[in-house]
This record gives structure tokens, C-alpha cells and sequence, in this order.
């Protein structure tokens, strides 16, 4: 069944922009990007959005629909009624590029910061052996499509520009928990995770598992055992006497 | 790493040998030159030029464009894979891919019957190697060694033609495909473990749960055989020296048809083969670099400049979308020669609105900007498939002609060459030619049973079948 809605879509750049209105039409069975589409097609040929996939695997279509971070791409139009205007706006906590698209290289920026997998000494690609229950705690956030939508809603950085700099977001540090968390994974990362990376900041609000199109539970899962296993040697009192013994900090 | 970077032109010298790229950023809009005597094409696929497609926005054609633009030559462009199952509705996943390894583990096709009809389309040439009772099918997961496959597991090409027949006669599901069970052939558990991100997919998008009813799924244009035209073993592309390609990209791996899988395989053995084969011929140039022209970065910024300089010209939304229209209906599955020349005449008109586009705004992340410059790509290669389709009067792996609807052998021996010639306004004009096919070497055919090769190749080649065995 056709009929026209509303929307308010953001448009501008990095200097201005503005919230503007289309009348356009909405078919059975459409999802907002296919309504951003016919926008391109019919009536702003020069709005400017990322996508790729369609299908909710590649992370590229994040936005923010009526305030709330989704894919464009998985956010049917169903869900809404047909009067309702639907405000389509970019990634709030990222600078914008045009329109819906922003510049999400803070997130790459962390990436780098996280050492990657470092097997033990002395065994190859080939010669990994893992049981499969060790092998599971960390199959969870490999689901993780890197939407970044996360990284968009947590508080510590969505409202708190300055922070950027020491924390590393959810999916960072749920990456770190899933590196620690791997049976051959020779680093220790909880110091690393506690004091560069900003794992204190987190106050397990789980906006960041409300918003995961992936339905990762990530505050439950990763966030909250990294902390215990921060925790765990930071407070110990016994580790505590023996680096005070040995003046070590 | 160049993030969202589109290359436009490949720059050659005046002898014709790869000087560099040209090319935008998408994001600024600015242009960019990188000066280098080896590239490397490995730009995929061409399904954008079609209305349902597994593929996204990328698959303009890119790389085949500029390797035509650039004096090489495509091989086979009409062999072009519908994949059978693909998603139907609702119509913000049309086209979107359900692997085939749904039907590995044990998924089967139904029309509306509730018949499983590709029992009915086993052809001549296949039946040894397929399950003729549903009994046997069911054996084979488990025991392949002494039973033969489903024949949902046939080649792409067989199981899209008879999804397309079964709808055709009106035994299609709800919204114009046929059903894919995996509820009634596996647990709830096995499902989600095996196929998590099916399930996930049908779900979110489709509120179908695959645990408890089947999936609508139907064609969708996948993949092209056809490619650039390359050396198997260094990728060098053919007639300009300096340009290699691999991947979907380039043209003959696959022959007429590819096997589910083997893009992958085909990815990791020939994109290594594509840089040792550059890094070679950089290193035989000993620092002679060729230097591309200014005249022809002067030609490549004003090409992709033109869009805005047009006034008043046409939308190239509205032009990608009769492109689609067209190759999905007059050169798509089933394709017959009247169709395919229609096809042909409206390729012609849509190449000339092409040079007519106008975009409004500026440079900045301009979507119908970049659309305009890759309408260009999508129309030559869009030519290249519907001149080879029409040329080829047989069928064979993704090419079906209606009209033809045999295998032949003489046309076994003979591949299809593409290539273009360009006027000083960029206007390109393509044809395609016939090229006898290499010979297939003797140590080669005597692995093959007699009868096995009668099959495919003219009576002619067959005794030297026979002396190769003897």
C-alpha cells in the first residue's frame, strides 16, 4: 500500500546545515534507506549518504532516525505510522562530511592503538590448538559489523568531545575484552585497558547493547568482565604489597 | 590505502603502456593523479546495470571500462551468472543473496505444489551425476561416497532457468519466486548454528523465521565469467602492456559458468599471479617508467567535469534505472535475438542521453555526480554483453538463448572479443569478434573419457581424443 510521508532530512556540512523537508512516497515493504534512494533519485540528487550492503553486514548506512542511532538499512518504514514525520540525521558524536555522511577515522584511530592477536612464542599458523569452550567467550563480538553505532551513542564521548582522546568506545574496548579473552592470546591487556584506554569511563549505562544491530550484549559480556579482571589485579591487596615492596608503580 | 576513492581514467604514453590513474576523491571531490607504471584492475563485477542484483552500488564495470577505454579487450562478456536464489521480497532486499550453501546442508527448492521440481530439470548432460529419487538426495549428506547429489545442487545456471520456468507456468510463490525449505530438514538448532546469519537476515527483514517456513527466493544477477581479457599466468591484460587484472574483473577463469565458491579460490590464486606478474614488469622496465600525456589529464578532468557544465540535461537516476529495466528484461535469463537488438537500439539512445546528463550542487560527496560519471561505464559494458549475446547462437552456462537452445560445439571453439574505439568527443563505439579458442592440449583430453568429451567438443576434435589415449 502507497502513501506519501514525511521527512526531515538533514542537510549541510562541516560549516552549516539544516533539517529539510520532503513529501515523498513510501511502498510496502520499503526501509528508510529505499526512501533516502528515491530522495537521490527523485527529489535531491546530491544527498549525500553511505551505504553498501542493504542487508544489515556491512555497517555502512549508520545514522540517527527520530534521535535514535540505527541502519538505514534495517529500520523498517512499518515500524512507523504513516502521519508521522521521520527525522533523518547524521552521527551525532562524529564531525560531519555532507549531509548523513561523517568522519568516522576516530574509530580507526583506536583501532591502531589495540596491539593485535599475539600468539605464544614459537607456534605457528597451523599449530594453534583451542577447545572449543575457550574459543566461544570470544565468538560473540566477532559478530561486530563495525557500524560504529556504539562508538555514536556512548555517552563518555557522544556528550563529552574532550574525552576522545583516553577513551576507546565499546567496540574497542570489547575488542580488547575479546583479545584477552582468546585461549593463545599471549599480551596482558587489562593494565593497557584500565589506563589507556579509558575502561574506567565506563559506567555500564548499556546504551551501547541497546543500539547493536548485531544484538551484542556488550556491556554484559565484554565491558563488565574486563572490568573484573581489571579489577581483579589492580586491587589485589598482595599485588599491591609486592610492587610497593619492589617500588615498582 | 586510498578510502573512497574513485578512478576514472587509466592514463597510457603514447605507445599505449599504463602511465598511471586519474581519478576523485569522493568525499572532496577533488582529483588526484597517481603516476605508476603498473596497475592492477581488480574492480569486480557489472550488476548494477541490472534491476535485480546481488551486487551493490560499486558494480558499475568500472575496471572493464577502463581497460576498453585504455586499448584492451573483454572476453566472453555474455556469459553473465543469475544466481537462483536471491531474496524476493520485501523490495528493500530484492535480489540480496541466499547462499547456496543453504542448499549444501540440506535446504530444498518447492514451487507451489509443494513439489520438489528439480528433479524434473536434470539435463542429458548431467544425469549420471545426480540423485534421481528423493531418497538418494537425502542420502548424500551423509554418505556422498555412495550416493549422488540433490539436484538443487546443479549448476546455477540450470536451477535459475527452472526457477524461472516454474514461475513462468504459474507455480511461483507469493511475490514471484519459489521456496527454499531448510524448516522441514533440519532442527531449529542445526539452523541457527549453521546458517546464524540466514536466519538473522529473514528475520529482521523479511519476519520469515527459516526454523519454521521456507524462504521466497528467486534470480538475481550475481556474477559475470566474461572479463578483461588476460594472460593465465602473469594476468597481463591483453594490448596494453602495464595493465593486469584479476577476480570478477577479468575474463575466462570461469568459462561459462562459475561453480559456487571457486571466486573466492579464484581471488587468492590469481590476484597473487596479477602482482607478482606487475611487480615483474616493473622490474623488466629498469626505471624507464612511461610518463603519461598532459593533454590527457587535461581530457580526463574535463570528462569527469562535464556533468555540471551541462545545462538543463537529463537526470542520471532516471537513466540508470531504464538501463536496469532494459538488461534485466531484453538480455537477462532467457534472452532471444529480437529482444537482444531491441536491447541494443535503446543501449544506443541511452549512450547518447548518457553524454547529456546534467547534476546539480557541487563536488563535495556528490552521489549523482558519481552516478553520472559510472553511467558511461554501465552503458559500454552494458553494449559488450547484449553485442556478444546476440552474436552467440547457443547455449551455454549462464548464456540461454531461447531461440538456440542447444549446446554447440562449433560454437565450443570460439570465444568473443570485445573492444572500443573512441571519437575525440569520448563517444565510444564497441564491437565484438569472433577468436577461435585455443586448442585444448592432449595430456588434458586423455583425463577425459570418450564419451565424456563427445559430449562438448565437434567430431573433428574428437580423434585426436582418441590418439591422445590411445
Amino acid at each position: 500500500m502507497t502513501y506519501k510521508a514525511n521527512f526531515k532530512v538533514w542537510r549541510g556540512d562541516a560549516e552549516a546545515g539544516d533539517l529539510q523537508d520532503f513529501q515523498v512516497e513510501v511502498n510496502d515493504g520499503e526501509v528508510v534507506l529505499d526512501i533516502i534512494h528515491r530522495l537521490q533519485a527523485t527529489q535531491a540528487s546530491d544527498l549525500a549518504v553511505r551505504w553498501n550492503c542493504k542487508a544489515g553486514k556491512c555497517g555502512s548506512c549508520s545514522a540517527e532516525i527520530n534521535g535514535r542511532p540505527r541502519l538505514l538499512c534495517m529500520t523498517r518504514m512499518s515500524t512507523f505510522t504513516q502521519e508521522e514525520t521521520i527525522t533523518v540525521t547524521p552521527l551525532r558524536a562524529f564531525p560531519v562530511i555532507r549531509d548523513l555522511v561523517t568522519d568516522v577515522s576516530f574509530n580507526y584511530e583506536k583501532a591502531r592503538e589495540i596491539p593485535s592477536f599475539a600468539p605464544p612464542e614459537g607456534v605457528a599458523p597451523g599449530e594453534y590448538r583451542m577447545q572449543q569452550v575457550d574459543v566461544e567467550r570470544s565468538q560473540e563480538f566477532r559478530k561486530c559489523i563495525e557500524c560504529f553505532l556504539c562508538q555514536n551513542t556512548c555517552h563518555v564521548v557522544r556528550d563529552h568531545e574532550e574525552n576522545k582522546e583516553s577513551f576507546a568506545g565499546p567496540r574497542y574496548l570489547m575488542r580488547i575484552a575479546e583479545l584477552d579473552m582468546h585461549p593463545l592470546d599471549s599480551l596482558d591487556r587489562k593494565r593497557q585497558a584500565q589506563d589507556e584506554h579509558g575502561l574506567g569511563f565506563c559506567n555500564i549505562t548499556k546504551c551501547c547493547t541497546e543500539v547493536c544491530p548485531e544484538h551484542i550484549k556488550i556491556t554484559d559480556n565484554a565491558l563488565i568482565p574486563m572490568k573484573e579482571r581489571v579489577v581483579d589485579t589492580k586491587y589485589d591487596p598482595l599485588v599491591w604489597l609486592g610492587n610497593k615492596i619492589r617500588r615498582r608503580s | 590505502m586510498f578510502a573512497e576513492l574513485t578512478v576514472t581514467e587509466l592514463l597510457t604514453d603514447a605507445g599505449g603502456a599504463i602511465a598511471g590513474a586519474f581519478g576523485y576523491w569522493r568525499e572532496s571531490g577533488r582529483f588526484v593523479l597517481f603516476r605508476a607504471p603498473a596497475v592492477v584492475l581488480a574492480t569486480g563485477g557489472i550488476g548494477k546495470s541490472f534491476k535485480v542484483t546481488s551486487n551493490s552500488w560499486e558494480y558499475t564495470g568500472d575496471g572493464h571500462a577502463l581497460a576498453l577505454r585504455a586499448g584492451s579487450s573483454l572476453l566472453n562478456m555474455e556469459f553473465v551468472q543469475f544466481h537462483p536464489t536471491g531474496m524476493v521480497w520485501p523490495p528493500s532486499v530484492k535480489g540480496i543473496l541466499v547462499t547456496e550453501s543453504v542448499r549444501g546442508d540440506g535446504g530444498v527448492l518447492r514451487n507451489s505444489d509443494g513439489k520438489r521440481f528439480m528433479f524434473d530439470y536434470v539435463p542429458d548432460v548431467f544425469r549420471k551425476n545426480y540423485a534421481e529419487t528423493e531418497e538418494e538426495a537425502d542420502r548424500w549428506y551423509t554418505d556422498p561416497d555412495n550416493n549422488r547429489r540433490p539436484p538443487e545442487l546443479l549448476p546455477r545456471d540450470e536451477v535459475a532457468r527452472a526457477i524461472n520456468s516454474e514461475v513462468k507456468a504459474g507455480r511461483g510463490s507469493e511475490h514471484g519466486g519459489v521456496y527454499l525449505d531448510v524448516s522441514t530438514r533440519l532442527s531449529a538448532a542445526e539452523i541457527t548454528r549453521r546458517l546464524p546469519s540466514m536466519h538473522h537476515q529473514f528475520k529482521e527483514l523479511a519476519d520469515v523465521d527459516i526454523t519454521a517456513e521456507p524462504m521466497e527466493v528467486g534470480p538475481t544477477c550475481h556474477y559475470v565469467m566474461g572479463g578483461v581479457q588476460v594472460d593465465p599466468d602473469t594476468a597481463a591484460a591483453e594490448n596494453v602492456p602495464g595493465l593486469f587484472a584479476a577476480g570478477e574483473v577479468a575474463g575466462g577463469m570461469h568459462g561459462s559458468n562459475r561453480l559456487g565458491g571457486n571466486s573466492l579460490s579464484d581471488l587468492l590464486v590469481f590476484g597473487r599471479r596479477a602482482g607478482l606478474g606487475a611487480a615483474e614488469y616493473v622490474t623488466s622496465l629498469n626505471g624507464n617508467y612511461p610518463a603519461a600525456e598532459a593533454s590527457a589529464v587535461q581530457a580526463a578532468s574535463a570528462a569527469a567535469l562535464a556533468p555540471f557544465d551541462t545545462e538543463q540535461g537529463e537526470n542520471p537516476y532516471t537513466l540508470h534505472q531504464e538501463l536496469q529495466q532494459t538488461m534485466n528484461d531484453l538480455v537477462g535469463i532467457i534472452r532471444k535475438e529480437s529482444e537482444i537488438r531491441e536491447a541494443l537500439e535503446r543501449l544506443s539512445s541511452l549512450k547518447a542521453r548518457a553524454s547529456k546528463v546534467s547534476v546539480e550542487g557541487h563536488r563535495q560527496f556528490n552521489p549523482g555526480w558519481h552516478l553520472a560519471l559510472d553511467l558511461k561505464n554501465m552503458i559500454a559494458v552494458s553494449e559488450c554483453v547484449a553485442k556478444a549475446a546476440v552474436l552467440r547462437q547457443e547455449s551455454r552456462g549462464g548464456h540461454t538463448r531461447d531461440d538456440y537452445p542447444q549446446m554447440s560445439s562449433e560454437w565450443r571453439q570460439k570465444n568473443l572479443i570485445c573492444r572500443a574505439t573512441y571519437d575525440a568527443f569520448g563517444m565510444g563505439e564497441v564491437s565484438v569478434t569472433e577468436q577461435p579458442s585455443p586448442e585444448i592440449r592432449a595430456d588434458l583430453l586423455a583425463l577425459f573419457e570418450r564419451d565424456e568429451l563427445a559430449k562438448y567438443l565437434t567430431d573433428a576434435e574428437l580423434p585426436a581424443a582418441a590418439e591422445a589415449q590411445a
